[in-house]
């Protein structure tokens, strides 16, 4: 039995290989590669609706309560200097310059106060009431791709084989992140699995999927009357919506590295495979 | 050799793409499209019925304690609805004010703040939630606006309470352009209106209302966001259709793009 085969990704190995020609395998099913394009149509328009929203009170508490009076954590403004106006963005007890991007940043070819800038929202223009319908027209959206993401994944074994890492992927941890570094990815057989550092970045960020829908949901007083436990599990309605805020932005990290990734083990192939299915298996490397 | 099956799934996955494409880029134009606000509208709808169904049982807001009350309430949207009228009121701290209830109701009635204060009350301390973000905890005691609803005797064709107020919020920016002034007002479905937690309000945190926070009347509708709270109640009128005040979506804010229905 091969790694592969002990991975669980036997049965959709359907090896097509003629003397000399690349090895390639079928590695994404059709539900997977269709819930992935909806979850990027999704994520992209509520990461840009929900800076809109956030654009309409640009600060960020912990607790019960908060608004203007009260201490935030995280907050974007515009401030009369002795420069001029200039764009503070402030973390914790320090300020930043944001000037040109955050706080302070050109609204049709003029200087406005505006916390995100307009090449960041959606849409462009400032407008809580909007913003709000996109976020909640691809909420639905979301949700509804993502329970049936997760009853499909689960039914098939998906998440149980592809995803969660065993105990021989996490004694690999240390392995797989030096290969990382070394920018050297998996070949052979070996690249017919996800390696435990995918593993561990998928299994992540469907967990922050989860605590964004869950975080956005706590924000909502309506549900709060009928899950008032929501408001126990985050500590708060301010903090629920600084945690949806700090996910939203976690979320962002992971787009940047799985990109990165994309390139670095191969666009083509890689994009081709979540396209098509078909993922051509890296040649071993030259010993 | 590329069979016509797969010429056809290359075309879906490049409309697919294109279309996509074309959604992110037009964005803006439509958000401002009257034809796809209807796409708006349909989920706006579909987020409604899911929550009225959640809260058909007429679950409560969850009520804190005096321990978690914001040292300040943050004031919002009319600070002070000024003019000759309301400051003669405030002058004369509220003792002429009336409240009036009429349209589909049995006894119309017209009420002065003494009165109300009279009336049996309720005292909650809750959450008070904008739809920009920030929250704020305060106290609130008044009468609950069930006990007035039933005194008036309301029509069984009445379906909604809407709330005319004192105060005119001005030309709020949007949209790349300025908004119409416009008298505020609001209105509620009768499953909120008789919940126990609908209180017209006359103390926040055990002291008579400020102007800024809807002096000498306002209501409280614990399940939903901040607009829905309007200040400065002068007037509630039962009816079975809102669609001829104002905008015609049942308050001032929900005729400028907001969810009329604002559990979340």
């Amino acid at each position: 039995m091969s790694a592969a085969a002990e991975a669980g990704v036997d049965r959709h190995i359907e090896t097509a290989q003629a003397p000399g020609a690349a090895e390639s395998f079928y590695r994404h099913r059709a539900p997977v590669r269709i819930t992935h394009w909806v979850n990027v149509l999704c994520i992209l328009f509520l990461l840009g609706s929900g800076l809109n929203i956030f654009n309409a009170h640009p600060r960020l508490y912990w607790g019960r309560y908060g608004a203007d009076a009260d201490a935030a954590f995280f907050s974007i403004g515009a401030y009369d200097t002795p420069k001029g106006t200039r764009g503070i963005t402030e973390i914790g007890h320090t300020d930043f310059d944001t000037t040109g991007v955050l706080g302070w940043s050109k609204v049709n070819g003029q200087y406005a106060a505006r916390a995100w800038p307009t090449w960041l929202t959606i849409p462009s223009f400032q407008d809580l009431a909007d913003a709000r319908h996109w976020h909640f027209l691809f909420a639905w959206i979301l949700a509804i791709n993502g329970a049936f993401y997760l009853i499909w994944s689960f039914l098939t074994r998906h998440i149980q084989k592809d995803i969660w890492p065993d105990r021989a992927d996490l004694k690999a941890i240390p392995r797989s992140v030096l290969q990382h570094i070394r920018l050297r990815h998996p070949t052979g057989e070996a690249a017919k699995r996800y390696n435990v550092l995918q593993r561990l970045a998928y299994l992540g960020v469907i967990l922050l999927i989860a605590l964004m829908v869950l975080t956005g949901l706590t924000m909502s007083p309506g549900i709060d009357a009928f899950f008032p436990w929501l408001l126990d599990v985050f500590g708060g309605r301010q903090t629920a919506r600084s945690i949806h805020f700090i996910s939203a932005s976690l979320i962002v990290l992971f787009i940047v590295v799985h990109l990165i990734e994309v390139v670095l083990a191969g666009p083509i192939n890689e994009i081709r495979s979540m396209l098509t299915g078909r993922y051509v298996v890296p040649k071993e490397h030259a010993q | 050799m590329i069979s016509g099956k797969d010429l056809t799934r290359r075309a879906a996955i490049a409309a697919g793409f294109a279309g996509a494409g074309a959604l992110v880029y037009s964005a803006n134009s439509l958000t401002l499209n009257p034809s796809f606000g209807r796409v708006f509208r349909a989920v706006e709808n579909w987020t409604r019925l899911n929550q009225r169904a959640l809260l058909a049982g007429g679950q409560l807001a969850r009520e804190y304690s005096v321990a978690d009350i914001s040292p300040t309430f943050k004031a919002n949207g009319t600070f002070n609805p000024g003019g000759e009228e309301y400051n003669r009121h405030v002058a004369e701290n509220f003792a002429i004010w009336r409240l009036r209830i009429d349209g589909m109701v049995a006894h119309p009635l017209s009420l002065s703040v003494a009165e109300i204060r009279k009336l049996p009350a309720r005292t909650q301390i809750t959450r008070h939630d904008c739809v920009e973000g920030w929250s704020a905890i305060g106290q609130w005691t008044g009468v609950p606006l069930g006990l007035l609803l039933k005194a008036a005797g309301i029509s069984p064709r009445a379906r909604y309470a809407v709330f005319h107020c004192a105060d005119n919020l001005e030309g709020e920016p949007s949209k790349g352009g300025e908004q119409s002034p416009g008298q505020y007002y609001e209105s509620i479905g009768l499953a909120d209106a008789f919940h126990p937690q609908t209180l017209i309000a006359y103390n926040l945190n055990g002291k008579p209302l400020d102007v800024a926070h809807g002096a000498p009347l306002r209501l409280r509708v614990e399940r939903q966001l901040g607009y829905k709270h309007a200040k400065y109640v002068e007037r509630i009128e039962m009816t079975d259709d809102f669609s001829r005040i104002a905008g015609g979506y049942g308050g001032y804010w929900e005729d400028r793009g907001y969810e009329w229905y604002a559990g979340i």
